[in-house]
């Protein structure tokens, strides 16, 4: 499953997408729950009792601030979250 | 044996009783046998109302409560619900309950009061893909409600009146703050009400179709949650995805509970 979290407003669209069926044989230990300096990755084990990352409910609805200091104005190169997870699952929106 | 759904609203709670028949071998899911819905106050806790909201439905249904063998609870006081075996989000629900009403369905759209989803949903009822808005009310039915107060119309007239405008106005506020001076300055300028009506629901639909297009227009596209009864909604939600029908399931607000008591079956 594709589970977007995050919002639409009206400087833009905050998103971050993970496939959660990559999680399911995590190449690295979840590293993604490691990786973040803002803590904004949980597991939970979903409704088809799989577990899985997701991002934190106190985080969902702030996306666009936390992530302002892993994206520096003028570009990023990589992601500290995106980079920890060798199995692509994670994406940014923006 | 019957499997129990119960969507565990903040001030409501619906429960949908399924009963598994035996056919030819092949067990079938029969629905729609039993189904409740009952309100209660504010300042009940949750988990008593659960429990007396189950008690009553069981009561209504005229089941014994050892007949049902599995309860999954769903909606966003889920945990409340102690007696049930498990709680499965609104999420996995909808889509499940929309796919098992509407097999063909592959995009289910959810607008509930506080809140509207996109859902990519498999054949089975599965969720694929899925994108919220957590943080504009702007697209859920609550805005819509809101707005038509501020115009003296019921919620019925309202998106009726809708239907007797060809106007578009935009909306450009992305929430509801702004969108509603945005309606006051529309009232102050005797915008006449049905194309106030259209802006607003024209508004909840774009932002909708934008979750929507997150997770990509698959059709069919099915609608559930309480907006189902507003037509003006629809037509606007069918213009804004730009598809030739939106199917509508009969029973909108048991689509949670029924998907709930659906996956009690499957697990059961
Ligand atoms: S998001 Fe990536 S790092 Fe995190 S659990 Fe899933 S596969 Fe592993
Ligand atoms: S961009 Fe940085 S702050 Fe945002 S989720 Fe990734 S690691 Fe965390």
């Amino acid at each position: 499953m594709i589970a977007n979290y995050g919002y639409k407003d009206g400087s833009g669209e905050y998103y971050i997408s993970i496939d959660t069926d990559k999680c399911l044989q995590c190449p690295v230990e979840q590293a993604c729950t490691r990786a973040c300096p803002k803590n904004m990755f949980e597991i939970i084990t979903d409704d088809y009792d799989d577990q899985v990352a997701a991002i934190k409910q106190a985080h969902r609805r702030t996306l666009a601030y936390d992530c302002t200091a892993c994206k520096p104005a003028g570009g990023y190169a990589s992601l500290p979250c995106a980079s920890a997870c060798t199995a692509g699952a994670i994406k940014h929106s923006w | 044996m019957y499997t129990a759904g119960i969507d565990m609203g903040a001030r409501s709670v619906k429960v949908v009783f399924l009963e598994e028949l035996k056919v030819e071998g092949a067990p079938q899911l029969k629905w729609g046998v039993k189904k409740t819905h009952i309100m209660f106050p504010e300042d009940l806790d949750m988990d008593v109302a659960a429990e007396k909201a189950y008690t009553e439905a069981l009561q209504l249904a005229g089941l014994a409560r050892e007949a049902v063998g599995r309860v999954v609870a769903t909606g966003a006081g889920r945990k409340q619900v102690k007696f049930a075996q498990d709680n499965v989000t609104e999420v996995s629900a909808g889509a499940r309950g929309a796919v098992f009403m509407h097999p063909s369905a592959r995009t289910v759209i959810d607008v509930g009061a506080e809140e509207g989803r996109g859902i990519k949903a498999a054949p089975d009822g599965k969720v694929v893909d899925f994108a919220g808005n957590e943080k504009c009310a702007a697209g859920a039915g609550a805005f819509a409600e809101s707005m038509s107060r501020a115009l003296q119309l019921s919620l019925k007239d309202f998106g009726e009146a809708s239907l007797r405008s060809e106007k578009t106005i935009p909306m450009n506020a992305q929430c509801t703050v702004f969108a509603e001076s945005e309606v006051v300055s529309l009232i102050h300028a005797n915008t006449p009400k049905e194309d106030i009506a259209k802006a607003v629901l024209d508004a909840v639909a774009s932002r909708v179709c934008a979750m929507a297009r997150r997770v990509g227009i698959e059709e069919d596209v099915v609608l559930i949650g309480g907006m189902v009864h507003n037509p003006g909604f629809v037509r606007s939600l069918q213009g804004a995805l730009g598809v030739d029908r939106v199917l509508l399931p009969d029973l909108p607000e048991y689509v949670g509970a029924l998907g709930a008591a659906l996956i009690a079956a499957e697990i059961h």
